[in-house]
């Protein structure tokens, strides 16, 4: 009789690396239901979800666009999580970065841009760390779990942000609850003209590279691995855990802020209330389907950006509900994450 | 009349052999003690009589029926109950419903029946405990009492009870007695591991000695004592390494004065330690493990800061020193659980440099070459079997060992602190670490060997200290070691003899 028998046993090195591949497949195969149940053929959906936007150069570069925020905070979650610090707020912190640069974009009037930039960017980026300050202190002093109190400062961002919109900084004219345009100087400049890509890609891509540098050549990135992998291990050699968890929640908070002065000083030129569709909650997609590595991030958020604007061309086409592209996601980051755990075993075929 | 009968109960993991042609026999209405060392096999023997591991060889009787114990239910049904250490209870029901969980026959559970029925078997058991209560609420002890209830409750007329007391309070054992007691009166059998001579002669009629493995003899309570338990215990025709000769003790390199610490639970875990290790000596901590051997290498790393008491390392005071500062001060750190040592997903070479990362930065990022080549020399040095970029967790259990022994050591540390080095290792890899152990003291170091393995600690040590319930309650020359007594010191007997050195 043949029996299987399920044992424990780590995939091959090469077997990993097609995880996420075999997951976008696996994705397609499950969400092909939906598609069939909205009316449309999903050989044609999924081309129009991954081929379409690349076929011109507009669509192309709105991919880029759409990816410029969520390289960001897929780089903020995955420095936060490569110590261990389970930072679920880099939407609350891009809020603060937005907030940030709507008022220094304002403040900055009359300077030229090689000084206002710099100091948007800088501003962005500690109003993140700050905001992400209160969630840090109490999970290194007190153990408060960090994935809740991050997760509701994500709302209570939301709230500040309402209350300025609809106080100081209403609009006078037309009455709209948006802030006042920043000044030109401090606007990102456009890296192709007639485009909607801005500097903050740049950034974004350089935001990437830091990751990488961080986390395999510096004694930083050693041990905040050495705390995200074996807490206990790292403190018994000698590893400041509280400090390192510390810096690597306030850098990731930094870097969330950046993804909000891209929005405000590339795209909007001011702030509103819906200005991120959820980036911050992308980014711990992105961040662990790219197994918190910087280049995996960085095809993770290009991934997804596609599938956004994808999810666009899709809609448009065949008719169906934008929000596809959003089931899409959610399904590839559960199909990853079960994959993740499952490559950790093997099926054995038992002959008695 | 037999309640069970084990009859040639032979059990191997891999190479080991935990249980070798066992036979064991539980009378009815008799509380008989299982009694051994940490790995004699008094768990497993009673981990295939519940049913959670299958006998090798061998065969179960039960009532004087043959029977097939394949999982717990089995056992369940047989009126077989286990209480372990780790209390399977949901903390947030109550006691009722954690005692009819699982054991309902219907989908829907009528609270009050519960509790009714619930408190029926508590009188009628003489468990005391208030079924309403919720979990969470209750102590230890009344934990436990919950735990022997639920067993009770299904019907259970032989309770195995491992290591019952190791969880408890001095109060609580009484209480735990005294319920032993009556379940006896009512006829039913319980099987009670431990290694604690005192409460074994208090509360049980019969105890079967285990030792590597074999049954070394079952004795009537009534025929026997204290100091014959320990000897057969710990008793050994030869020991594995040859002594050492005592060389003239030097200065004082590690003093511990009067230190306390607590547990994770907070309990008083080490009350008052004093000891003094001298250079060029290995003084061995002997005692069975969980009487304060965990928190005071603890305290030593810097992972646990002690309540009370110092601690000093040649003149400096490490009492309050965090990992960094006891690393920095020249304190090597062996610790109790290779995975508190050891990072698995990083690299050897990661994890080598770890402890020392200062070392290894040139204009503020790492030196991977330096790195890199500080591994490939402690490996060679250290006969490790690995390549530098080998995650850790791929490693077999000595040559994890043998990395952070490298570390530990690398950089020629005066005191030396090692927690069960060689536990879980095999023969090869224990001769290694000894050996690396006694190279230390030659060259001068004061080294603190806290290990649960007598053999080891008799071999390797200068003097030994015996730690029970946190305190020291016998500290002697090696020369002078006598097992007998050792034994005793460290089950607690009563009459445990204290001796200076």
């Amino acid at each position: 009789m043949l029996r299987l028998e399920i044992e424990r046993a780590p995939a091959p090195i090469w077997m990993r690396s097609l995880i996420p591949v075999i997951a976008v497949l696996v994705t397609f195969v499950l969400t092909s239901v939906l598609v069939v149940w909205a009316g449309a053929n999903p050989l044609a959906a999924y081309r129009h979800f991954l081929i379409s936007p690349l076929s011109s150069k507009v669509s192309a570069l709105e991919v880029l666009v759409k990816s410029t925020p969520l390289l960001l905070t897929g780089a903020a979650v995955a420095f936060a999580f490569s110590a261990g610090y389970w930072n679920i707020g880099a939407e609350g912190q891009l809020y603060a970065g937005a907030i940030a640069a709507a008022w220094l974009g304002v403040v900055l009037e009359g300077l030229p841009p090689v000084i206002a930039i710099p100091i948007m960017l800088a501003g962005g980026f500690v109003a993140g760390a700050l905001w992400a300050l209160p969630s840090a202190l109490l999970k290194v002093k007190l153990a408060v779990d960090e994935v809740v109190t991050t997760l509701l400062l994500n709302s209570v961002v939301l709230f500040v942000v309402s209350a300025l919109l609809n106080g100081p900084w209403r609009d006078p004219i037309s009455g709209w609850p948006q802030s006042p345009e920043i000044a030109a100087g401090a606007a990102f400049p456009k890296l192709i003209p007639r485009s909607r890509l801005h500097l903050g890609f740049l950034v974004a891509l350089l935001v990437i590279g830091l990751l990488w540098f961080i986390l395999s050549r510096t004694a930083l990135g050693l041990r905040m691995r050495a705390v995200g992998l074996g807490q206990e291990a790292a403190r018994f050699v000698g590893v400041s855990v509280e400090r390192t968890m510390l810096t690597a929640a306030l850098v990731s908070g930094g870097i969330a802020g950046l993804a909000g002065v891209g929005e405000v000083a590339g795209i909007h030129f001011h702030l509103i209330e819906g200005i991120s569709p959820g980036y911050g909650y992308t980014g711990i997609i992105i961040a662990t389907l790219g197994g918190l590595h910087a280049a995996g991030v960085g095809l993770a958020a290009l991934f997804i950006g596609l599938i956004d604007t994808g999810a666009q061309t899709v809609s448009r086409a065949l008719g169906v509900p934008v929000y596809l592209g959003d089931v899409v996601q959610a399904a590839l980051l559960l199909v990853t994450l079960g994959m993740f755990i499952l490559q950790n075993y093997r099926i054995k075929v038992i002959s008695d | 009349m037999h309640a069970i009968q084990m009859r040639g109960i032979t059990k191997r993991f891999g190479p080991v052999i935990a249980n070798n042609h066992i036979d064991f026999d539980l009378m009815r209405g008799e509380i008989h003690a299982l009694l051994g060392e940490n790995g004699a096999g008094k768990t497993t023997l009673m981990r295939i009589l519940y049913g959670l591991y299958h006998a090798d060889e061998g065969e179960v009787r039960v009532n004087g029926q043959v029977a097939h114990v394949a999982a717990p239910k089995d056992a369940i049904q047989l009126g077989i109950g286990m209480v372990t250490q780790h209390f399977a209870l949901v903390p947030t029901l109550s006691v009722a419903e954690n005692v009819v969980l699982g054991y309902t026959g219907s989908f829907r559970v009528n609270p009050q029946v519960a509790r009714q029925k619930v408190a029926e078997a508590a009188a009628r058991f003489g468990v005391e405990v208030n079924p309403s209560a919720l979990v969470r609420h209750l102590s230890v002890g009344e934990r436990q009492r919950v735990e022997i209830l639920k067993a009770l409750y299904r019907n259970a007329r032989v309770l195995i009870l491992d290591e019952p007391t190791a969880v408890l309070v001095p109060q609580e054992v009484d209480m735990l007695f005294q319920t032993l007691e009556r379940l006896r009166q009512d006829g039913l059998s319980v099987i009670f591991i431990s290694h604690k001579l005192y409460e074994v002669m208090t509360v049980c009629d019969r105890i079967t000695v285990l030792r590597d493995g074999h049954v070394v003899g079952t004795v009537d309570k009534a025929a026997t004592s204290q100091a014959e338990l320990a000897r057969m215990m710990v008793g050994r025709e030869t020991f594995g390494v040859a002594r050492q000769e005592r060389k003239p003790q030097g200065e004082v390199l590690l003093r511990i004065e009067n230190l306390s610490a607590v547990d994770e639970k907070g309990l008083p875990a080490i009350k008052g330690v004093s000891l003094e290790v001298g250079a060029g000596e290995i003084l061995g901590v002997a005692g069975v493990s969980g009487n304060g051997q965990t928190e005071l290498s603890h305290v030593l790393a810097g992972t646990l800061k002690p309540t009370g008491g110092r601690v000093l390392v040649g003149d400096r005071d490490l009492t309050l020193a965090d990992p960094a500062q006891v690393s920095g001060m020249g304190v090597g750190r062996i610790p109790e659980d290779r995975h508190e040592g050891a990072i698995g997903e990083l690299n050897v070479a990661e994890n080598l440099a770890l402890e020392y990362l200062g070392e290894f930065i040139t204009a503020g990022m790492l030196d991977h070459q330096r790195i890199r080549r500080h591994a490939e020399q402690l490996i060679a040095e250290y006969q490790i079997k690995a390549s530098p970029t080998d995650r850790m967790r791929t490693l077999s259990g000595g040559n994890i060992q043998k990395v952070i022994l490298a570390r530990a050591l690398s950089r020629n540390p005066q005191v030396v602190i090692a927690s069960q080095p060689t536990r879980g290792l095999d023969v090869g890899a224990t001769e290694y670490v000894r050996s690396k152990l006694l190279e230390q003291r030659s060259r001068g170091a004061a080294v603190l060997l806290l290990s649960e393995d007598l053999d080891e600690v008799l071999a390797l040590s200068d003097r030994i200290a015996v730690i029970y319930e946190g305190r020291i309650v016998g500290l002697i020359p090696a020369k002078e070691a006598d097992l007998e007594q050792l034994g005793l010191m460290m089950s607690g007997a009563r009459e445990g003899i204290r001796v200076e050195a």
